[in-house]
């Protein structure tokens, strides 16, 4: 590699990993915690958020749409309560940033959170978290209680007129629920099936049918710096459309999977995984990787990805050469997604991959939506059905045209989630799905690597 | 009060605490059955009953989301449960052989309890802690990197009740606390 | 419901042809005014929107306007430039703006459609020939139009339970739902009996009742009829029939003053199943499941089929005679019906007008239940204020006719139907005077008549009926009458012409509207039977205003005095 590896820059896990800094009240003070509420409330709600619209900070949800835009579509004319909801339903597979954060520095998270409900005017706030966090939701309790007493939540925030409450609301184990309309039906107590858009965007529409902002965890933390260093400043991090840091959680078969904080765009995916993470184990070589967790498209690693960037720039890159930020994986025909970087190597069953992910989407399809609902389980039947020796020929091209008829017809994202790892697994392998049925034994290895 | 499932007060407190937390009754759905589940260890058609009474909803707005949500339950798991994640980064870091060896060690299938009641086990979809996987909870604690050859180890351990004071296993949790003293 | 109310027409572009539609309606419905079919499943007219089943998707595009300066942006040959939506949406949550554009026939939305039918079937039994539903199944009119014509499923169809009692009246088969939440949406919204849910998810979603609960409320067979599947199913009409094989009359339910129009289908003479006729005016879609019950009565035992003269049986023309024979020359009393078609009401007002007969009438209640059964249980008591048989508001009691018995001012009865003695007439006086009962049914009066002459049910006579919102509606003759008898107006009408010397009374339809119509201050005024067959009527309601109409406020009704919110 020509340009050497960047360093780390922490921003959001600063203190994630520091032994003498604790998810308590008094360590988050000690560090210059809630001096940045402060500062937003010495302003104008209306400047706050033109400070995170100047900071052109993306979602980290997944969709990264910017978080300053985003705001801008509240109707306030309506004059009904505006609520705030941070999605810490975490749940992509291959990402886990979001419980570094509530777990070791919830303080950030509330900062964030008080002062994005105080920019957009909110009446209420909820952390809807995953409820496997056991721990984490027990954390953000106590950590909302440490902030209320000190006044930094809940009735006249810092003696102020302003008052906002935050609730920790649990899930209950469904991917859907990190689909934001979802996450709303759930937290109303209702099936979390998503809405139709139009006419129910949140953020007209949202929760008990009042405009909503729906953030995820790792965006309202960005708030909290923003606000302490100032829109511009924030902006000159990473790279133009690709500002801040972003957290890549790499998991899989690399050397040394974990979480890794870069300014945007700073480093390539192949610095990440041969540099950071200490390449593959002795012996293997790539074979396939998923940029942007398991519902973005996967990535070979003998593909040559062309074209021209939105700047025009003109580029001709091999997988290990795409640049981490929001716009390289999408030039690559895939996404960045929420970070989660999955590797595959030369020794995995490429077939039985899909086939784990199928069953992934199948179990968590809501089930409201026919393309969504039937495609997805359909999906897994027939590529549970390859990997139990019965596959035949014709399966690749079924596979493709059953995703086809979900892909841009389901009520929401999920579809795409559900039918873009099958079009680029069968597209971009499709030899290993003809093998599967000509020349693969009918009994697998048993010491091969199980994946389904 | 109508307390025909007969909960505990402090369960009964905690409802009282949470439901005017919403600005609607409704929403505090999952929170309430979460609270009931946490103490019978399963939501029957009684309990759904009771408590679509105590929100002001039909039975089955509350058994839609029994039946929708995968960590909600009908029947109770057993008094040790064992989650372990199935999904693809776990999967590539062997959580099949993960999850054999605990069927062979516990006796018992995945997504079944053990004839005693003592445990169950559940092969289950991402848990968010990819990059340490194989995953495994067991009640409410997160314990990573237990591949197949691992898992031998720590059933053994778990089984002989000694999990907890194993120095081989620290739960995620665990070494939170560990890490954070004031 | 999303699509806002809204009369105003604006100019749209229907695969690729100018057409004009109501402002804010949705795709499916503006498609459908232009003769274009958007298949659906989920989208109902009288429900909320859920957009889940995707069968209507649909191309959709807007004029694109200049961002800065609103200005709309013209392609080289000057028109409008068209922004398509990169993915199809669905037409039923789509609402039209003006300029809109809308591809309903395009290879992308055939394909999508396809594609649909395809997943709707993948777990779908493919039982037809066996499935109730068979004749009048979406899935089976989509899949013929839509369909691929072969399966590429080799896989496991999922097992769910079959032939689930739901409850008294509904049958459900969970293999065959598609999920579509009509009935779900349609407990909630209309009957406000929030009882069915589904359990489980994804795939394996299922229509169900709470252990213990069933869905039993009065509108439970609504369910069934707008199950676009064979999944909800009537247990009475279950496995009776092939539908193809029947008749269907428009009719109007008599069970109360709602009026529901209703869809009369028989076989062969016999009447096999009563459905909702569409009206937004009066009962949108729905009806009540007990109004469905009512064709059991052409076939009740109590059921009066022969002419009889105390006690025997004679031919119909001669019981008209003995009814005239016991009637001339006396102080006569008619009590008159809520129940009695308009046409009937008008003739019975004839009849007394030529005998100087005394009018008796009186009203049946009940519970209002606020949608479709109101508290007035006759069909056309405004019939009978709109007839001029009354002009007080009819109470539930004939007290005075008690008393003109008791004093002699009435010393004869024809009688419509009604039972004295449960009317509070004491039967003593009703031994000491001939009467005449002309009715469908045998009660305490036919028994104790001197002349019975039978009736005719709604299904098996023709004419019309005046509901709660004073909206004058006809029905149609369903089935043939039993043999030898005939429609109740000839009947009065042959009567009256024994007591006139000098004129014949109308004894047709056509005529009998002739003479309503012709009065000068009639709110009938103008009206012909034809145009009532083509719409319900509203009628100027203002000269019975001051009445106490005892409906609540329901479905499509607002008492008088009510300010609608």
């Amino acid at each position: 590699m020509s340009v050497s590896t960047p360093k780390e820059r922490r921003i959001i896990l600063k203190h994630a990993d520091d032994p003498n800094y604790s998810n308590r009240i008094g360590c988050y003070l000690r560090e210059g915690g809630y001096e940045n509420l402060k500062k937003a409330f010495s302003m104008q709600p209306g400047e706050v958020g033109e400070e995170v619209l100047k900071s052109g900070v993306r979602g980290r949800g997944g969709a990264g749409f910017p978080a300053g835009m985003k705001w801008k579509f509240l109707d306030r004319k309506s004059g009904k309560p505006i609520y705030l909801i941070c999605n810490a339903d975490e749940s992509e597979p291959g990402t886990f940033k979001d419980r570094q954060i509530m777990y070791k520095d919830p303080h950030q998270l509330i900062e964030g959170m008080m002062i994005t409900a105080f920019a957009i005017g909110a009446k209420q706030a909820f952390i809807y978290i995953r409820a496997e966090f056991h721990e984490g939701a027990r954390i953000l309790e106590r950590a909302i209680s440490e902030a209320k007493k000190a006044g930094f939540c809940g009735n006249n925030i810092l003696d102020s007129e302003y008052s906002c409450d935050l609730v920790v609301h649990r899930g209950a184990g469904a991917y859907i629920c990190g689909e934001e309309t979802g996450l709303i039906e759930s937290l109303e107590g209702k099936r979390p099936n998503p809405r139709i858009k139009p006419p129910y965007f949140p953020a007209v529409l949202g929760l008990y049918q009042c405009p909503t902002i729906v953030n995820n965890v790792e965006t309202l933390c960005n708030v909290r710096h923003i606000i302490g260093m100032g829109g511009e400043e924030f902006s000159k991090i990473g790279k133009p459309n690709n500002t801040g840091t972003r957290i890549w959680c790499v998991s899989g078969q690399v050397m040394k999977p974990g979480y890794y904080e870069f300014e945007c765009g700073s480093l390539t995916l192949g610095q990440l995984i041969f540099d950071v993470c200490g390449g593959l184990r002795p012996g293997r070589s790539l074979k396939a990787v998923i940029p942007g967790g398991s519902s973005a498209k996967v990535l070979r690693a003998d593909e040559r990805f062309s074209g021209t960037l939105k700047d025009g720039t003109e580029f001709d890159w091999g997988l290990e050469d795409i640049p981490l930020d929001f716009d390289g994986p999408m030039a690559a025909g895939s996404m960045s997604g929420s970070g989660g970087i999955i590797v595959m190597d030369d020794t995995v069953d490429i077939v039985e991959a899909m086939a784990n992910v199928n069953a992934f989407y199948a179990h968590e399809s809501c089930g409201q939506c026919t393309p969504c609902r039937e495609g997805s389980l359909w999906m897994r039947k027939i590529s549970q059905r390859m990997c139990s020796g019965g596959a035949r020929e014709e399966d690749a091209d079924l596979l493709l045209s059953v995703a086809k008829q979900i892909e841009g017809r389901t009520i929401c994202a999920f579809g795409e989630a559900a039918a873009w790892p099958t079009q680029s697994f069968v597209t971009k392998f499709k030899e290993d799905f003809i093998r599967k049925a000509t020349d693969s034994p009918k009994e697998r290895d048993p010491k091969s690597l199980q994946l389904i | 009060m109508d307390n025909s499932i007969n909960l505990s007060d402090d369960t009964l407190s905690k409802i009282d605490e949470v439901v005017p937390k919403y600005p609607e009754k409704r929403s505090a759905a999952l929170m309430v059955i979460h609270l009931v589940q946490d103490e019978l260890g399963a939501v029957d058609d009684a309990s759904c009953e009771w408590i679509a009474r105590r929100l002001e909803l039909q039975p089955i707005n509350i058994k839609e989301l029994i039946t929708f949500y995968p960590m909600l339950r009908e029947k109770p798991w057993g008094r040790k449960h064992v989650r372990v994640c199935r999904t693809l980064p776990c999967a590539l870091r062997g959580s099949y052989g993960t999850c054999k060896t605990f069927e062979e060690k516990l006796g018992i299938k995945e997504g079944h309890v053990s004839e005693d009641g003592e445990y169950s086990l559940e092969f289950m979809e991402c848990l968010a802690d990819c990059g340490q996987g194989p995953v495994v909870i067991v009640d409410e604690k997160t314990y990573e990197n237990i591949d197949g050859k691992t898992a031998e180890k720590f059933a053994d351990l778990l089984i002989d009740g000694k999990l907890d004071e194993s120095e081989d296993f620290h739960s995620y949790e665990d070494s939170l606390t560990q890490e954070t003293k004031n | 419901m999303i699509a806002p109310d809204n009369k105003e027409m604006v100019n749209i572009t229907l695969n690729g042809i100018e057409v004009e539609v109501p402002n804010g309606i949705n795709a499916v419905e503006a498609a459908a005014l232009h003769g274009k079919e958007v298949p659906h499943y989920c989208y109902h007219p009288k429900l909320s929107v859920a957009g889940n089943c995707r069968m209507c998707l649909v191309e959709m595009g807007t004029p694109m306007r200049d961002r800065a300066s609103g200005e709309p942006i013209l392609d080289e040959d000057g028109t409008p430039k068209i922004g398509w939506v990169p993915k199809p949406v669905i037409g039923c949550a789509t609402n039209i703006t003006p300029g809109m554009h809308l591809k309903t026939e395009s290879d992308l939305v055939n394909e999508c459609r396809e594609g649909i039918m395809e997943f709707l079937l993948v777990n779908h039994p493919l039982d037809c020939p066996i499935c109730d539903q068979a004749g009048e199944c979406r899935l089976q009119e989509f899949a013929t139009d839509y369909g691929r014509g072969y399966s590429r499923y080799v896989e496991r169809k999922n097992v769910k339970p079959k032939r689930t009692r739901l409850g008294p009246r509904v049958t459900l088969d969970d293999e065959r739902c598609i999920l579509c939440s009509r009935c779900i949406r349609f407990s909630q919204e209309v009957a406000k009996d929030d009882v069915l849910g589904f359990v489980d998810r994804g795939s394996f979603s299922t229509l169900t009742c709470f252990p213990g609960k069933e869905l039993a409320n009065n509108y439970s067979l609504n369910t069934v009829d707008i199950c676009p599947v064979g999944a909800l199913t009537s247990t009475d009409f279950r496995f009776k029939m092939r539908v193809w094989f029947l008749k269907e009359s428009k009719s109007v339910c008599t069970e109360s003053s709602a009026g529901c129009n209703t869809l009369v289908s028989s076989r062969e003479g016999t009447i096999q199943r009563i459905t909702p006729r569409r009206n937004d005016q009066v009962n949108d879609t729905w009806m009540t499941d007990s109004g469905r019950e009512l064709y059991k009565l052409v076939k009740a035992k109590s059921r009066i089929r022969r002419p009889s003269f105390q006690g025997s049986d004679l031919p119909l023309d001669d019981a008209i005679s003995q009814a005239f024979e016991a009637l001339k020359n006396k102080k006569i009393g008619v009590v008159a019906s809520c129940h009695s078609s308009l046409e009937e009401q008008f003739l019975i007002k004839r009849l007394v007008e030529e005998t100087g007969a005394k009018v008796f009438i009186r009203g049946h209640f009940g519970e209002d239940d606020g949608i479709l059964l109101s508290a007035d249980r006759t069909p056309n008591l405004r019939g009978a204020l709109v007839a001029g048989l009354t002009n007080h508001y009819p109470s539930d009691h004939l007290n005075d006719l008690n008393e003109s018995l008791a004093d002699g001012h009435v010393d004869a009865l024809l009688v419509m139907g009604e039972d004295l003695k449960e009317s509070g007439v004491n039967e003593d006086h009703l031994k000491k005077v001939p009467l005449v009962f002309l009715g469908t049914h045998q009660n305490s009066t036919s028994d104790c008549a001197e002349v019975v002459l039978p009736g005719l049910t709604v299904f098996e006579k023709s004419g019309s009926l005046i509901n709660r919102s004073f909206f004058l509606q006809s029905f149609d003759q369903a089935i043939p009458c039993p043999a030898g008898l005939m429609t109740d107006f000839k009947i009065l009408a042959r009567l009256i012409d024994l007591f006139s010397e000098d004129s014949i009374a109308p004894s047709e339809l056509d005529q009998i509207w002739e003479a309503l119509s012709s009065s000068e201050n009639s709110v009938l005024k103008g009206i012909t039977f034809l145009k009532i067959k083509k719409g319900a009527i509203q009628l100027d309601e203002s000269k019975w205003e001051h009445l106490s109409f005892v409906e609540k406020e329901a479905l499509h009704y607002l008492p008088t005095g009510v300010i609608a919110s």
